[in-house]
């Protein structure tokens, strides 16, 4: 609880949906232009590999975000929900293994995905919520793993220990929508609409509710909220997030086993957001994008310093710590920090770090 | 007991009963139209002594984790590293020292002394904040996931058992019919039949601390009120301080043993910290008697799975422990909330 | 294990020493090692990438006349992460071809993303899953070890004939290489007429085996083990717990080093266990003494095994077949590698396992030996080899039509022993 007690998002106008555009500082816009024209300077690598990746990785990320920042429930099933969607989608439609691929087409089996999977979304969150704060973590973490065993065994269904291989997007008007360039544009997409998404709800009266609940769910319950209820949807609507976030990742990897959804990949996805930053929706892509580089160059780096790329994990994981011990607010919060203290020395008066990172 | 027995006499009496007919399943001689639906008697003893061992492993690595959540309300999702660390120094200093039961002792100190280390030089300095308190452990256990990978590479290790238990026992229980009709009795590790002893021990001492010593009271009412306990003049760091060891250690030694019955590799970290959270919250956060309980229905339930399902074996668990979550989220003896 | 930059530093100094060769002044050849270097495979990993370097040091690294570079991508045997790293040695590194992977799974993703990158090669390291080169196989996909089936063959034959072993229960890995392994075995002993009981299938993950061991039937000869690593520690130690009592017939990977070198009881279950295998340690043949020799004399003792492990003989055999193929075609890798794949195709290659050939999914056909575990000098256990079977087929000797009709390896196949026997 305490982290998110902090954790408290800038605070939404409220109305702010009006003039939304004349309200986004240019450091937006320019992100914005810089990651459309990204294509013409960037090579096939960098966009399908890293950016592609990052984006995928991001809007689960995005999801964690959501429930831990505004709901105060950090829910370790996220990456779950994602690899059952990605499941769903290769047994639903086309993939390798063709004796259990149904191969129905896209616009049947991208919806059904997201259904199933938001539902079972809501079905842990409906258990999940009996329970408060830490629970809520050892429970997600133990339905994650039940998930992760049960697909490793279930060969009827899922496939068993080698799942899905060749699952990939289909063609629509005429673009192979796998060639890096036209994915790179389609994850581009995907976690652009999550990503406003969120920020929307978040700025919604139910997200606004939903804050209230993290604060102090007994005064909200005593305003009238009901405080299940809005958890329950909070863990739906991550659902849905983490579900297309799943359906990129599959598109992506083009292919889905039981180690997709593995502890590791879960612990991944936790580190994921609070690296970046728990506190904002953008951290989430900030922290997979780190993610990301680290875990694709860092053998080339420790190598070049003559060190073992076998201590990957190593550094992942001392990264980890310092940031959750010196910045809870992840890397965005060291960003702000560093900004703050620069601002403070040329005007004191105004030395707050305040609007510019805000959603 | 006997209260719940007068507030519930319907249920008092399946539990009886159920104790009752699987009392006669052990000790009588099976008829074969039984054997016929259950198998071999041999079979579903063994699944029955093997749980039992198995949960009295369980038992040593849960207590710790749910003694230290129940005072601290600190999740220490580094405790399956702790559980492994202390497997690998067992192996380490039983192999060179060549003594097992000495190396019982050695094993709980140092590791309470990792355990100390962590209490006194990271949760200490985030006291009250719970999740983040977790959320280093999860990096703790990344890291020291690794350095033990380090050290002791990919590959799997046994720790060997003194020589005076080695082999199998045989029990006084009637396992089957020898083909001239004398009964077969039942053979069983030694090993295993010694950590069932050692896990009761462990089990009633604790208990008897926590029940009968001045420390034991202020655990108990660090457990139920920590602000009073504090406000009250109590040194409360000197508590945690101590249970934290404890629970380090009692892991530390639940390392060891596990890692003579079964062995030590990496990946038993995380498979050990998942069990103790099945554990803990089957049988209830902050509980000793219901960390026994959830052991022993865990390690019953694996093992009976692995004989009569063993596809879905590994499964099993999560289910129960859903089950329980969805009619009595507090946990089997939790105290409610 | 610093292999890494031993590795580079390595590269480097031959380079030195080549530039003088290459006056011809073409562009290096790039090979891509794509090798698990993370979890449960990190030492035999670790153990593919210096054969690599061996293989290229004895042609000082020139090959087709042309300097050769090779670059490190670590796995963590997860086929995605197999794949992305692929990605990057295609793209990012811009590699000629590809050495490996190493696991099943990942060869099976690889198979696939050879699929997409049609001018480029990629040549198997160790990964033994059947899929690979049964199920659509990709037309760029070279392996020259046998799969997992074909490690299987003559094991039978030889438990059944010699050792007249008729009835045996089976306890093997739930999972994709303990159904392929335990068939190469099954086909092979009911061909020769024994009988399995029972077959028992441990998931992954599972440690405590009591339940499964009281099961085991009484009247068995054998029980086939088809787990590897840390499973078979953990069975063998609490089998002999138990009171261990028949023979152990073992899968391919049951009595691997790291097994054979595990301290307490499992290794007293273990003598006499019959494994089979693609090599043998004791192999009398003059090449494999000549390959070990230089294995041995290559690196300092605290940075290798005894004697090169499965993995690494693995990829040292790819990097040979690849500097074979690059000699034939003289280094020339134009016009998409279609005259490279055509050599690689046609390839008999002299290893140190014997010859070894393609058939026409680019799988190999050789040699399978079938090893016994014995008490060395000093109280260690090794394995020595007692038969071989020469000319083993991705079929195992049945016709293409029969093999697919028995199905791919799962938890049933094969399911018909008797019929196997009749035919």
């Amino acid at each position: 609880m305490a982290l998110t007690d902090q954790a408290r998002a800038p605070a939404p106008q409220p109305g702010s949906g009006f003039g939304v555009f004349s309200r986004v500082p240019g450091a937006w816009w320019a992100t914005g232009f810089i990651l459309l024209l990204m294509p013409l300077v960037a090579g096939n690598f960098w966009l399908f590999q890293v950016f592609g990746w990052s984006f995928c990785l991001g809007i689960i990320a995005l999801s964690l975000m959501f429930l831990a920042g505004y709901g105060g429930m950090v829910s370790l099933v996220q990456m779950t929900v994602a690899v059952l969607a990605g499941y769903v989608v290769a047994i639903l439609g086309n993939s390798g293994v063709e004796q259990i691929s149904v191969g129905l087409s896209w616009w049947l089996y991208v919806p059904l995905a997201i259904l199933i999977a938001t539902g079972f979304a809501t079905l842990v969150g409906a258990l999940a919520v009996r329970t408060e704060g830490i629970y809520t973590i050892m429970i997600t973490l133990a339905i994650a793993s039940a998930f992760f065993y049960f697909t490793r065994q279930n060969y009827g269904i899922f496939n068993g220990y080698s799942g899905f291989n060749l699952v990939v997007p289909p063609r629509l008007f005429g673009v192979d929508w796998r060639q890096p360039t036209a994915f790179y544009y389609l994850s581009l997409g995907g976690a652009a609409v999550c990503y406003a998404a969120v920020v929307y709800v978040s700025r919604s009266p139910f997200g606004l509710a939903l804050q209230g609940v993290r604060d102090n769910p007994r005064r909200m319950a005593s305003l009238g909220f009901n405080v299940t209820a809005h958890r329950i949807a909070a863990y739906a609507f991550a659902g849905v997030v983490a579900a297309i976030g799943g359906i990129l990742l599959v598109w992506q990897t083009s292919q889905v086993a039981p180690y997709s959804g593995g502890i590791a990949a879960v612990i991944d996805i936790l580190i994921i957001a609070v690296v970046g930053g728990i506190r904002r929706p953008i951290g989430a892509f900030v922290g997979a994008f780190i993610f990301v580089l680290l875990s694709t160059f860092s053998p080339d780096v420790l190598s070049a310093f003559g060190l073992s790329n076998e201590r990957f994990k190593l550094v992942i994981g001392v990264g980890f710590l310092v940031v959750v011990f010196f910045s809870p607010d992840g890397a965005l919060g060291l960003w702000e920090r560093w900004r703050a203290r620069r601002r403070s020395a040329v005007d004191p008066l105004t030395g707050k770090a305040v609007a510019g990172g805000g959603p | 007991m006997t209260e719940f027995a007068r507030r519930n006499p319907f249920w008092s009496l399946v539990i009886v009963v159920l104790a009752a007919a699987f009392l006669w399943l052990i000790v009588a001689p099976w008829s074969p139209g039984l054997e016929e639906t259950l198998g071999r008697k041999r079979v579903f003893l063994n699944a029955i002594f093997g749980g039992l061992t198995l949960g009295a492993l369980y038992f040593l690595v849960a207590s710790g984790f749910t003694l230290i959540f129940g005072l601290m309300r600190n999740v220490n999702l580094a405790h399956g590293s702790l559980y492994l660390l202390g497997g690998y120094l067992g192996y380490t200093i039983s192999t060179a020292t060549d003594q097992w039961l000495i190396t019982f002792p050695v094993v709980f100190v140092l590791v309470a002394l990792v355990g100390l280390l962590m209490q006194h030089q990271v949760f200490r300095r985030m006291e009250g904040e719970e999740l983040r308190q977790t959320m280093v452990t999860i990096g703790l256990s990344v890291v020291l996931a690794d350095l033990m990978l380090w050290i002791w590479g990919g590959q799997s290790y046994t720790i060997q058992s003194p020589d005076w238990l080695s082999g199998p026992a045989t029990l006084p229980i009637v396992a089957g019919v020898g083909s001239n009709g004398a009964p077969i009795y039942m053979r069983f590790p030694q090993v295993r039949i010694a950590i069932l002893i050692a896990a009761i021990v462990i089990g009633v001492g604790m208990w008897i601390v926590l029940t009968r010593t001045r420390l034991g009271m202020l655990i108990r009412a660090g457990v139920d009120d920590r602000e009073m306990l504090a406000a009250s003049g109590v040194r409360i760091n000197y508590v945690f301080l101590a249970v934290f060891g404890f629970g380090a250690g009692l892991a530390g030694i639940a390392g060891m043993v596990g890692g003579t019955f079964q062995s030590l590799s990496p990946g038993e970290d995380t498979r050990f910290l998942l069990a103790s959270l099945v554990v803990v919250i089957v049988g209830g956060m902050g509980s000793i008697p219901g960390a026994a309980l959830g052991a022993l229905i865990i390690g019953l339930v694996e093992q009976i799975g692995l004989v009569y399902a063993p596809t879905y074996s590994v499964v099993f668990t999560f289910l129960i422990m859903a089950v329980v979550l969805a009619f009595r989220p507090q946990g089997l003896l939790g105290a409610g909330r | 294990m610093d292999w890494s930059r031993r590795a580079v530093l390595g590269v480097a100094g031959a380079t030195a020493l080549s530039t003088a060769a290459s006056a011809q002044g073409q562009p290096p050849i790039k090979i891509g090692i794509l090798v698990a270097l993370e979890g449960a495979f990190a030492a035999g990993g670790a153990d593919g990438v210096r054969n690599v370097e061996l293989a290229l040091r004895q042609v000082r690294n020139m090959a087709g006349g042309r300097r050769v570079e090779t670059i490190v991508a670590p796995s963590d045997t997860r086929p995605d992460t197999a794949v992305r790293q692929a990605r990057k040695l295609i793209e990012q590194d811009q590699v000629d071809f590809i050495i490996g992977p190493l696991s099943g799974s990942e060869g099976i993703a690889m198979r696939d993303y050879a699929k997409t990158i049609p001018t480029k090669t990629v040549i198997n390291g160790i990964s033994g899953a059947l899929e690979t080169t049964w199920v659509d196989p990709a037309p760029n996909f070279f392996r020259y070890n046998l799969d997992g089936a074909q490690w299987g063959a003559g094991l039978g034959t030889y438990a059944m004939r010699t050792k007249n072993y008729r009835r045996v229960a089976s306890v093997s890995a739930d999972y994709s290489f303990g159904y392929t392994n335990f068939l190469g075995f099954a086909v092979d002993y009911c061909r020769a007429g024994g009988t399995i009981v029972q077959r028992f299938w441990v998931p992954l993950g599972a440690t405590d085996f009591g339940g499964v061991i009281a099961q085991l039937p009484d009247n068995i000869d054998a029980i086939y083990l088809g787990l590897g690593g840390t499973d078979a520690i953990n069975f063998l130690n609490q089998w002999q717990q138990a009171g261990a009592g028949t023979k152990i017939i073992g899968g391919t990977i049951m009595a691997d080093q790291t097994v054979l070198t595990s301290r307490g009881r499992a290794r007293n279950a273990l003598i006499g266990a019959l494994t089979s295998g693609p090599l043998a340690e004791d192999n009398p043949d003059a090449a494999w003494r000549d390959y070990v020799r230089a294995y041995q004399e290559g690196f300092p003792a605290a940075q290798r095994f005894a004697s090169p492990s499965l993995f690494g003989v693995g990829y040292y055999i790819a990097t040979l077949a690849a500097i074979a193929g690059l000699n034939a075609v003289n280094g020339d890798l134009s016009d998409g590698q279609q005259k490279f794949r055509a050599a690689l195709s046609a390839l008999k290659l002299a290893s140190p396992l014997g010859e070894i050939t393609l058939n026409e999914n680019r799988q190999a056909t050789g040699t399978v030996f079938v090893n016994e575990v014995a008490e060395g000098p000093g109280g260690t256990l090794v394995n020595k080899m007692v038969a071989k079977t020469d000319g083993v087929t991705q079929t195992l000797g049945m016709t293409a039509e029969q093999f697919r009709a028995m199905g791919l390896p799962s938890r049933t196949t094969p399911n018909d022993c008797a019929a196997l026997a009749r035919r």
